[in-house]
């Protein structure tokens, strides 16, 4: 069993989900980054989605998308981002999933993005441009080393591709609350009809981000999916003054979203 | 449309370039897109709404000129240009954006965004818009906003929003994620024009189709006017829409040799030039997998080009097909050279090209030379240079 396997099994037998929450390696410098991974633990996280800056990520909105290029002026590299969850691994039991465009594992080498992301101690990977029809390869590199492997499925995807790409998921699936791009938003995303499609045709726990920016939004995707992402919110704290104590704060109102499972709920998804 | 039996294949493969590298949200746009376009390709009513309004509208036929005094002073092969700087708009652009904003329709897809670097994209696709009655909104790097500023006043003259684009390097790669990321959002009521054979399947496939209109006339025009198949072909290469136009319908003509030209900005060192085939790697960028220029990262690089519109970090996925197949030849152009024969084709033949084109028209000169007498070579004159007369006059002044 991977680290994220155990760590939605356990949240499931305490009846809980589970929040996700995203940062982007390097903002807004690489020693906050080090620091504030064992806060959000603290915080009420179980995962964390660590992104690494990338030029053209095209499907971040302007908070993340700004918080990258101020990184990557920064000089920050994808060597570093593994360097710093090396640093921080001993430090905190936390699921930590590489959030990583295929431009950047492409250029380095699949084989080799995955061994080191690996032995620099993540537990997963997403790669939200990766070639659905050209996963497969960097899905066995994942597998070899135990690692999650979650694909993204869209409000517009369509059902017969629902079940082609979870079954080429492990530990979880990414649900896209919305179309559009990653940002927040005042009202709660509807999801409870895609979860539903998905719980038809896989096993796996459910992700729900983009556009979850408050503790009722958690609240609300968690009725029905395993875990809330909630990203651009939080790099915009993090832009300020005190980044890990804005972050702490954060995440951990939102962790009051996190609401016991009811017990017929939690018994069909054991 | 002539039908054709040449890649990608079903998963929009060119060999291993091409693909569909991009967030799910858009794979359900791109299938509708890949299914009109097919749909539309069977329907003799699509072919033959789009053969009326390249001939009556955009003005095809272009010719295909002899350039006597651009021969004499190369001395070797006769050269002819195949005249895309006198297509409406000034460039080969209007024949992607007509067919896409007829597919458009089709889908009944009321507004477009598109992005565009000098600007002529944006002129096309606005063009195309206003033709249609469709809403247009335009992504512009603010970089290119301010170089190609004439431009930007003949997209708003046409009925377009102009969107300028601060992120990034301001420039066309960021436009790019701009209209990308407007479509995200927007998928429902939004087409998308890309403007060159890059990007996601369908659209290189697509875009080369609809550009294939030069190649299959001046195939015809050869056999017409110089009695057989010429021996050599040059074209500009940027995405690469005008290069795959010209060359797709002559892939299968072995005797003619195919030339793909880039930008060699001010040398070949990493961000002072724009030719990702010829000094670059394959990578991803921008949907599909092909050569790219990028930092040893994966962070796409800086480039260099006095050619707005060659000025970008990618190519299209049959050109890494063509390149590595040996199908098509390519090499590069410097900043410096393409001016020279900007200045040239304009005192020689009495036709001032785009800086884009210049870049293929000095390669033809030094071509020619190799080749002889009897042999003829065309080059794809792909825009006019009204737009870059200040830019090359700026440039002229510190040469």
């Amino acid at each position: 069993m991977s680290r994220i396997d155990d760590i939605f099994a356990a949240r499931r037998r305490a009846g809980l989900p589970t929040l996700m929450p995203y940062i982007t390696a390097g903002h807004p410098t690489l020693e906050v980054t080090r620091a504030v991974i064992p806060a959000l633990e603290t915080a009420g996280a179980s995962i964390v989605e660590v992104g690494f800056p990338f030029s053209d990520p095209i499907a971040d909105g302007a908070v993340i998308a700004g918080a990258m290029h101020e990184a990557l002026a920064a000089g920050v590299t994808p060597r570093d981002v593994l360097a710093a969850v090396r640093a921080v691994r001993p430090a905190t039991t936390l699921g930590l999933v590489a959030m990583v465009s295929d431009s950047i594992i492409e250029r380095v080498g699949p084989a080799r993005f995955v061994a080191e992301a690996a032995d620099a101690g993540f537990d997963g990977l997403i790669v939200p441009d990766l070639d659905v029809d050209a996963a497969g390869t960097l899905r066995d590199l994942a597998a070899n080393r135990d690692l999650a492997f979650a694909l993204l499925v869209a409000p517009t995807t369509p059902a017969d591709r629902i079940g082609h790409i979870a079954a080429l998921c492990r530990g979880f699936v990414y649900l896209l609350a919305r179309a559009g791009l990653t940002g927040e938003r005042t009202e709660a995303p509807e999801v409870a009809d895609r979860v539903a499609m998905l719980r038809a045709v896989t096993d796996l726990p459910i992700a729900v981000g983009f556009g979850i920016t408050r503790p009722d939004h958690v609240r609300v995707v968690t009725r029905s999916a395993d875990a809330a992402i909630v990203g651009s919110a939080l790099v915009r704290t993090m832009s300020g003054p005190d980044p890990v104590g804005a972050a702490r704060a954060l995440v951990s109102e939102l962790a009051r979203g996190l609401e016991p499972l009811p017990d017929d709920n939690f018994s069909t998804r054991t | 449309m002539k039908t054709t039996q040449s890649p990608p294949d079903a998963s929009g493969r060119f060999g291993s370039f091409g693909g569909r590298y991009v967030p799910e949200t858009l794979i359900a746009a791109l299938d509708e897109l890949a299914a009109e376009y097919t749909r539309a390709r069977r329907d003799p009513a699509f072919e033959r709404e789009l053969d009326g309004l390249l001939h009556h509208y955009v003005g095809r036929p272009t010719p295909l000129t002899e350039a006597p005094r651009l021969t004499e002073q190369a001395g070797g092969a006769r050269i002819f240009l195949k005249r895309e700087d006198l297509a409406h708009t000034g460039a080969h652009k209007i024949n992607n954006t007509i067919g896409q904003a007829l597919l458009a329709v089709r889908m009944g897809k009321r507004r477009i965004i598109a992005e565009t670097g000098a600007g002529q994209h944006g002129v096309a696709t606005a063009t195309a818009c206003a033709r249609f009655g469709l809403t247009c909104e335009i992504y512009m790097g603010a970089e290119d906003v301010r170089r190609q500023n004439l431009n930007v006043f003949r997209m708003k003259l046409l009925g377009a929003t102009v969107n300028v684009v601060e992120a990034g390097s301001r420039t066309l790669k960021d436009a790019t994620n701009e209209a990308l990321r407007d479509w995200m959002g927007s998928v429902g009521d939004t087409h998308y024009i890309l403007g060159s054979v890059v990007g996601p399947h369908p659209f290189p496939m697509i875009v080369r189709d609809l550009q294939a209109v030069i190649g299959r006339e001046c195939r015809a025009q050869c056999l017409e006017q110089i009695g057989g198949l010429p021996a050599m072909i040059v074209a500009c290469v940027g995405g690469g829409s005008n290069a795959a136009g010209i060359f797709a319908p002559f892939a299968d003509d072995a005797s003619v040799r195919l030339v793909g030209v880039e930008a060699g900005g001010m040398s070949p060192r990493f961000g002072e030039h724009a030719a990702p085939l010829c000094h670059g790697a394959p990578g991803v960028l921008h949907g599909s997998l092909s050569y790219v220029l990028q930092d040893e990262h994966g962070q796409t690089a800086p480039v260099h080009s006095c050619s707005a519109g060659l000025d970008y970090p990618g190519v299209g996925p049959e050109h890494a097909y063509w390149r590595d197949s040996g199908r098509v030849e390519y090499t590069s152009v410097s900043d410096a050279d393409a001016l020279a024969a900007f200045a040239t084709l304009g005192e020689r033949e009495g036709i001032l090209p785009a800086l884009e084109t210049a870049h293929a028209i000095a390669e033809t000169l030094t071509r020619a030379r190799t080749l002889a007498s009897d042999e003829t070579i065309v080059v794809n004159c792909s825009g006019r240079g009204d737009k870059d007369v200040q830019e090359a006059a700026r440039l002229m002044a510190h040469g």
